[in-house]
């Protein structure tokens, strides 16, 4: 099982928009509250209520500061979780065939059970994305909410990973990255969708969506300021051109 | 990275005992270490399968899942973790053949020459897997370097040979007999080491230098301005491990001194000017000398070595 | 296409049963009124989701909507009543029974009700049921009743209502599918969370602008276009600057104004009469405007009429002006130009200039037009409804300071001016807003009886002078001066003032203070310490506490509990019933009208119930007018689900809106309807009623909405709105500064009144920035709200303590560099009221003038259910600490002259590098407060979700 697919049938996967992320952490509490129940449950926490307060967490949003080359500074959240790899040495370096990627679907997921706990996957993934459970001795890692998107007892449309169903600003997607005529593949191409870290070489099937150019003006291109009204008589220009327009009005 | 007791202590018990494993039949089948003596053979091969059996087991109960350990050599064909733990578990046949008759049997001649090769060989395949571990981890740019497999092996070599001389000392042998190996390995050592030194930062900054690409915005710079945890998490307390510059480059002096020029000292120089009794009393304390520096290199290995994600944490 | 089990052979169950059940609620993780469904196994909460039907969040959560399950079974939960035994402050109690809970809180109100019924004063916080709250003060019979709506951002509504209206906050909204320009401005959260971020998604989407004016780059402003990192306190200044560059150049929406609001109104010039800067009316009442055809003053929009906007005129010798000469006048000087204004607000004159050339671009050369005919009130009926898509939401950051009311009208006035009130692609109104300005009644309390209900609801909008609550010597009838000279115009109250003025016995001593909600001992209050010393002082004569008694009801262990004398210990959201109403904050949208409710998902494993049952179980005991029958006993036996349903405000107008009469067919109005929670509960817990689609803009104008309002019961008579850019309520207040009238200021503040009392938008600086000396305290300090924090309320929630347990101060590198701070450095921040210690983050993204921290992270030993080695405790900083509560003076309240909003925005500070030894914990840090009763120690522990595991393979 470690060894990795030459192929995976589909290639599911998120696009995350860091143009839109304004980092409200709905992703990260929503991915917490629907994990701990589910495939990798508990997602356990080790001092809840006291100092040194860690848990385990499959997603978790950054901010940054980013400058441009030219100097402009802005600010930048970043959500990080898995992003299920095509090339995924958190696969390969797994010793006991625990840490697997789907042939079916690409997704990258620990089998619990086979785990020992050696914790060598998470020093082979580049983004962070495994966090260990101290109690259980096993690594845990996002599942693409695996037992979401199949899942029959939910909603056809309920059938999408956590993350992406809470993200207040629409700025999470998840399709299949593998079709290039899916919604998410063609806002990849639109937006001129990102590899994190393409030098790593993991080749992330997870693609993130830079900063959009700032829009600079409504419309007109024009940035310059009004110009004032024409003075006319006494009054003020904007008298006059009050009463003129009250007159071609009546 | 975090550099956990654990693992210091298992790569630098195994590192010794697979040394001695990968010397001692070589030196036997050539004649440096006389093949007569079982209780020789016994203080050799013992302690050296004791250091690799607790290097082993220390990794073991390390684990989240001890009782599953058994797995982990089912990944043979892709993981080097596996591979380690088979090629750990291969070298007991011929190691404790060759044990077995050096020991028990009184003899290694014969067909045991090639118990005695395949001890060796299996040792030095066990190391390299070792160091194969660290040399395939891309996200650790320190490690992925082949001068950290041969930092393993020259190390384990050299640690190996530092005991190995210590007891054969102990049984009357004159260590003068060692002297071009040790040479040869305290060179070996000594470049891998240093090369390994040497890269260590250029290649982090290779890395650290593009921050943008870690955020899909390449070419920008970014400042971390806020963690998604105030408090660590898994993540940096794995990987997030920091030790100031000044710090690493002091305890790199000590190490240096210790592994390369203790060694070298007395493994190389002094065994052509002292007469045994005196060199006893230099060979004892600089071989626990030696010990004690690659366990500093070992934490240093880890404690150096910085993992990408932490660039995330903007950690630079 | 959902997909289908690709059978992987993995051994894996990808459609393991997710729930027993499912059941609807709405969330209160904060007052943002979403709708949730919460899916149910074993009884245990598995999972809480968004409720994609809901009209306010359409299925998606926030970061606290998420964590819900973590305050639910927070260890920080009160578990029984609770009776102080040690000094207050201590937090020693001894748990009691509820019937000596209540038998004791009884006594000591029916105590106060049959002597004097203003000692009491009941002050609820983030209370979603002021209307039944508010109800059974006044039939209590005490004035002093507000929910926190004064601390919070009553400038805004204020601003708002004496305006347009309606208001920003959550009254109104950015018409989000057509607006091309969206202005924000001091925005960090608010409680149109959900709806914010779904808006601003589809913006993003679109590719319209958005900008935001805020000191802080986080947040919404991270993801704008363009962030104009503004000076606080200046907003007013730059938007008149903006006021100023459009009416240069023409650019304001004359047909919009002549129609829909009072610029053709004509004001009168009489200086030292009664009747200067009032509206010209007629006999009845009605302004007059100029007309230009007839020559005479006129009813506005009389058939026929022209009405002037310029000119002087005269009628019976007192010249008069309509309001957009008085308009043009003021802000076409100078004093408004981009270039006087931008040092002040630390913005370029050209970005002034270009914002302006912005503004007016989409508003005129790019409206919006959409193919809804529609009638407006003068029955001229519209083929298309034509719009200016150029929409504003403003919030704290402009609410919070002492201008605030003032520049929120100046907002307003820009949004006037443009045309861009409730038109396609502008800001919207929300049912039942808008109202007619200013709204409904006046505050009730001019006189207060024992055994006496009041004579009205105890808060409202004064009109004037008449209608502040003064004795005949001047003295406040309320314990928090609302409505007097210090800030006529106070409709939300004044909570923030009423710890502090009952133990001085200003104006005068009450007997029992009793708090809902509110965690006014700590986060919630300005001068922490101030504020347990007055909590805490005792009459040096008789060693009683100045406060006598405390009740308070809380749900979790916050800080204030240690103050209480009574605890009444509250139910989870998830574990009662709740009605979120139209006679309160409802969640309608700019398209219908809606309200909700909560039901019980879970009952309580705990000896806790809920408040609003116990209210009007304490209201049936002290046999209070609407509580009781004839025969005394309980007019609401089954609690406050049998109150929602068959309470009745006004014939046919009761709590919920939704399946009213008996079939249950009416919505608005109608008898009462047995079945109704059954039917909310059927609905998914809401209820959202869309208006005609011809009614859904211009409604303040709009006759299909104003009928259909009516027709609801949001307001009383379909005649037009007629929105005030200038006010004269305001100007009434000023012309009594001005010497005018039987009610008068006295004389320390007549100055004040008469500068803050003007009846056009204005700008002052703040009261802080006035008073400081910016040498001594050279920068502004603000907080903002963590999105994924409640106030006080996150930290005790594990999973979001996990994210936020120590905030930092964050200032700008070129600042910190100038006082020789380095990024993570401890330092003080030192204002007039004292110095508090943190931790610094240096950034980029704020005014360099400007430090700021987020609200409400630090916490007390002993409070939360939390260690008290917690970084919360230890780290965590408040700067309500710094927050000075009075002004300068010492003797007035930090807060809006005009309306009391308390000003916490306003705080100037210093910061300094605190010394080696003083690295690595907060200061102040006050003494921890006893456990209380039955808290068990934390486990390290915590697997929530272990018990729905289901790794069973498939069959
Ligand atoms: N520095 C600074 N201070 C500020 C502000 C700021 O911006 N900066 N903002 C101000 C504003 S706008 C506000 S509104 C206030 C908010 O301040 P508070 O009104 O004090 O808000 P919370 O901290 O949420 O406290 C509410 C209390 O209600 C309790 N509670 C929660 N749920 C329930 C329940 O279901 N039942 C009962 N009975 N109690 C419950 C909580 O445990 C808590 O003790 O803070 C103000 N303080
Ligand atoms: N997650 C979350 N949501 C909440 C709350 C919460 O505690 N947490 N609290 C709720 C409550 S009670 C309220 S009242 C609302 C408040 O909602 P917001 O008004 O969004 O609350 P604040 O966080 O106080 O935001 C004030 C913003 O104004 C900026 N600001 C300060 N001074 C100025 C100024 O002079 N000019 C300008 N332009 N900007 C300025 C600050 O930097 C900050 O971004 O949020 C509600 N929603
Ligand atoms: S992101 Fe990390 S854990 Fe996920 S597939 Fe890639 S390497 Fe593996
Ligand atoms: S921790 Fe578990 S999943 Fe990761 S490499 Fe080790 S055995 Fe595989
Ligand atoms: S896909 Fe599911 S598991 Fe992965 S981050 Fe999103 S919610 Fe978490
Ligand atoms: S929920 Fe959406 S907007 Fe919020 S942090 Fe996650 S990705 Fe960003
Ligand atoms: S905004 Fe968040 S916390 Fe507030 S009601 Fe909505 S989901 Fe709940
Ligand atoms: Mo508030």
């Amino acid at each position: 099982m470690t060894c990795l697919p030459e192929k995976t049938t589909r290639k599911l996967g998120l696009v995350i928009d860091l143009d839109t992320c304004v980092g409200c952490q709905a992703c990260v509490t929503n991915c917490k509250e629907w994990n701990t129940g589910g495939h990798m449950a508990p997602l356990t926490d080790t001092n809840p209520y006291g100092a040194g307060a860690d848990g385990v967490w499959f997603n978790r949003v950054h901010s940054y500061e980013v400058t441009t080359p030219e100097g402009n500074s802005q600010s930048l959240h970043f959500p990080r979780s898995c992003l299920h790899c095509e090339d995924a040495a958190c696969v390969t370096v797994c010793p006991t065939g625990a840490s697997y990627k789907r042939i079916s679907d690409g997704i990258v997921l620990v089998d619990e059970d086979k785990c020992i706990g050696c914790k060598l996957c998470s020093w082979a993934c580049p983004y962070g994305a495994r966090e260990y459970d101290v109690f259980e001795g096993v690594m845990k890692k996002c599942t693409l909410c695996v037992d979401r998107i199949y899942n029959e007892n939910l909603d056809e449309e309920d059938r999408v990973p956590a993350c992406v169903l809470t993200c207040p600003t629409g700025a999470r997607h998840y399709g299949d990255l593998g079709d290039p005529q899916s919604d998410v593949s063609r806002l990849v191409r639109k937006r001129n969708g990102q590899d994190l870290m393409p030098e790593m070489g993991y080749r992330p099937t997870n693609k993130y969506l830079p900063q959009r150019e700032k829009i600079a003006n409504t419309a007109t291109g024009q940035t310059t300021a009004l110009a004032p009204l024409e003075d006319t008589s006494g009054a003020s220009g904007l008298l006059g051109w009050v009463d003129r327009m009250l007159e071609q009005m009546d | 990275m975090h550099p956990a007791a654990s693992v210091i202590l298992f790569t630098t018990a195994s590192g010794i005992g697979y040394g001695i494993l990968a010397l001692a039949p070589l030196l036997v089948t050539y004649g440096v270490l006389p093949d007569d003596n079982r209780w020789l053979g016994a203080s050799l091969m013992l302690p050296a399968l004791a250091l690799v059996t607790i290097g082993l087991l220390s990794s073991t109960f390390h684990l989240g899942h001890p009782e599953r350990a058994w797995r982990a050599i089912s990944q043979w064909k892709s993981s080097w973790l596996s591979r380690e733990g088979v090629m750990a578990i291969i070298s007991y046949v011929p190691a404790l053949t060759y044990s077995y008759a050096w020991v028990v049997l009184g003899s290694v001649d014969g067909p045991w020459v090639w118990a005695g090769f395949a001890t060796a060989l299996t040792a030095l395949a066990t190391l390299f897997t070792t160091g194969m571990i660290y040399r395939s981890l891309k996200p650790i740019p320190a490690w992925a370097t082949n001068w950290t497999v041969a930092s393993y092996l020259s190390l384990g070599l050299l640690t190996g040979l530092a005991v190995l001389v210590s007891v054969s000392t102990g049984f009357g042998l004159h260590p003068i007999r060692f002297q071009t190996l040790a040479v040869i390995l305290v060179l070996a050592a000594a470049i891998a080491k240093n090369r390994y030194w040497a890269r260590l930062h250029k290649a982090w900054e290779q890395h650290a230098q593009n921050t943008g690409a870690a955020l899909a915005s390449p070419g920008n710079t970014v400042r971390s301005v806020e963690w998604p945890h105030t408090e660590a998490n898994y993540v940096l307390k794995e990987m997030g491990y920091r030790v100031a510059r000044k710090h690493a480059d002091s305890l790199r002096a000590v190490a240096r001194n210790l592994l390369l020029v203790v060694p070298a000292a007395v493994l190389c120089v002094m065994p052509s000017i002292l007469p045994l009794p005196y060199l006893i009393w230099m060979i004892f304390p600089g071989t626990l000398l030696t010990l004690a520096g690659v366990a500093i290199e070992r934490w240093l290995f880890f404690a150096e070595a910085k993992h990408v994600v932490t660039l995330y944490y903007g950690v630079e | 296409m959902p997909l289908r089990d690709p059978k992987e052979n993995d051994g894996l169950n990808t459609s393991p049963p997710v729930a027993d059940e499912v059941k609807t609620t709405t969330c209160y993780m904060c007052a943002g009124r979403c709708g949730i469904r919460v899916f149910l196994k074993g009884g245990q909460i598995r999972y809480i989701q968004g409720n994609r039907d809901h009209p306010v969040n359409k299925g998606v959560l926030c970061g606290k909507g998420a964590a819900g399950i973590m305050n639910h079974c927070s260890p920080a939960r009160l578990r029984k009543p609770l009776k102080r035994v040690g000094p207050r402050g201590s937090g020693e109690f001894e748990e009691i029974e509820w019937d000596e809970a209540l038998s004791t809180a009884t006594t000591w109100l029916d105590d106060i009700r049959t002597t004097d019924p203003k000692k009491l004063a009941f002050f609820t916080g983030r209370d979603q049921s002021q209307s039944l709250t508010g109800w059974w003060a006044k039939q209590f019979g005490t004035p002093n009743y507000a929910a926190h709506g004064g601390l919070c951002s009553v400038n805004m509504a204020a601003g708002g209502l004496y305006s347009i209206g309606g208001s920003f906050w959550e009254f109104g909204e950015p018409d989000w599918d057509h607006t091309r320009l969206f202005l924000m401005f001091g925005v960090a959260e608010d409680h149109d969370s959900n709806p914010i971020k779904i808006g601003l998604g589809k913006l993003k989407e679109r590719g319209a602008k958005v900008i935001s004016f805020n000191p802080a780059r986080t947040g919404y402003a991270a993801i704008s276009d363009e962030w104009v990192g503004i000076r606080p306190g200046t907003d007013g200044l730059l938007v008149l600057a903006l006021v100023h560059e459009l009416l240069r150049a023409g650019k304001v929406d004359l047909d919009y104004l002549l129609q829909f609001t009072n610029s053709s109104w004509l004001v009168q010039q009489a200086p030292g009469s009664e009747k200067d800067g009032l509206f010209l009316r007629d006999t009845d009442g009605k302004p007059l405007v100029w007309d230009r055809n007839s020559g005479s003053a006129v009813p506005q929009k009389q058939p026929g009429a022209k009405a002037a906007l310029s000119g002087t005129y005269s009628v019976f010798g007192t010249p008069v002006i309509p309001v957009f000469q008085l308009i043009a006048d003021r802000y076409t000087d100078e004093a408004y130009a981009p270039d006087t204004v931008a040092e002040q607000c630390g913005v370029s004159a050209e970005t002034i200039k270009r914002l302006a050339a912005e503004i007016a671009d989409a508003a005129f050369n790019h409206p919006v037009t959409l193919p809804i005919a529609w009638t407006d009130t003068d029955g001229k009926r519209h083929e298309t409804m034509v719009g200016r898509p150029v929409s504003m939401h403003a919030m704290r950051g402009i609410s919070a300071h002492s201008n605030g009311f003032q520049t929120c009208r100046s907002l307003h006035l820009l949004q006037m001016l443009i045309g861009a009130v409730d038109t396609p692609g502008s800001f919207r109104y929300k049912p039942p807003y808008p109202k007619p300005v200013p709204p409904g009644p006046k505050a009730a309390g001019q006189t207060s009886a024992p055994e006496t209900p009041l004579d009205g609801m105890p808060l409202g909008f004064p009109t004037g002078p008449d209608d502040l609550l003064l004795e005949d010597d001047g003295t406040p009838r309320r314990i928090d001066k609302a409505f007097t000279w210090e800030n006529p115009m106070s409709a939300h109250g004044a909570m923030h003032r009423v710890i502090a003025n009952a133990a001085a016995g200003d104006p005068y001593p009450i007997d029992t203070l009793f708090m809902f909600m509110a965690n006014m001992a700590w986060n919630s209050s300005m001068d922490i310490q101030g504020t347990i010393d007055a909590l805490t002082a005792t009459n040096t004569d008789t060693g009683e506490y100045c406060i006598p008694h405390i009740i308070y009801s809380d749900a979790y262990a916050s800080e204030t509990i240690a103050y209480a004398d009574l605890i009444l210990p509250d139910t989870t959201y998830l574990e009662r019933w709740d009605c979120i109403s139209l006679l309160d904050r409802p969640i309608s949208n700019a398209e219908g009208a809606g309200d909700a409710i909560r039901q019980p998902i879970v009952e309580p494993d705990r000896d806790v119930r809920p408040f609003q049952t116990v209210l009007l179980d304490l209201g049936a005991r002290l046999r209070l007018p609407g509580f009781v029958n004839e025969d005394g006993s309980a007019k609401f036996p089954g609690g406050y689900p049998d109150y929602i349903v068959n309470h009745e405000r006004g014939p046919g107008i009761g709590p919920l809106a939704g399946w009213r009469g008996e079939n249950g067919a009416g919505q608005g109005k109608g008898s009462v309807n047995a079945d109704q929670l059954e039917r909310y509960i059927e609905n998914g817990c809401f209820w959202h009623c869309d208006m005609p689609v011809e009614a859904r803009y211009f409604k303040m104008g709009n006759k299909a909405y104003l009928d259909w309002a009516v027709g609801m019961g949001f307001i009383r008579s379909a005649d037009a709105i007629i929105m005030q850019l200038y006010s004269e309520p305001v100007q009434k207040f000023r012309n009594a500064a001005r010497g005018i009238g039987k009610k008068q200021p006295p004389e320390h503040l007549r100055k004040r009144v008469e500068q803050a009392c003007d009846p056009l938008p204005s700008w002052y600086p703040t009261f802080e920035d006035s008073a400081t000396d910016p040498e001594d305290f050279p920068l502004h300090a603000l907080t903002q709200r963590p999105m994924h924090h409640y106030h006080s309320w996150g930290s005790q929630n594990a999973w979001l303590r996990q994210i936020t347990a120590q905030n930092r101060l964050f200032v700008h590198h070129a600042t910190a560099a100038k006082y020789g701070i380095a990024d993570n450095d401890w330092v003080w921040v030192e204002s007039r009221n004292g110095r508090v210690k943190g931790q610094v983050k240096l950034i980029d993204g704020v005014n360099p003038n400007t430090v700021w921290t987020w609200n409400a992270i630090g916490k007390r030993g002993g409070s939360w259910g939390l260690e008290k080695d917690s970084p919360e405790v230890k780290k965590g900083f408040l700067l309500n600490h710094i927050i000075p509560d009075k002004l300068d003076d010492g003797s007035l309240s930090n807060s809006d002259p005009i309306t009391g909003q308390a000003a916490w925005f306003d705080l100037r500070v210093r910061i300094s590098k605190a010394e080696p030894d003083e690295q690595g914990e907060t200061e102040p840090m006050f003494e921890s407060t006893a456990d209380l009763p039955g808290a068990t120690p934390n486990s390290t522990r915590l697997d929530y979700g272990r018990v729905f595991e289901t790794k069973e393979p498939v069959e």
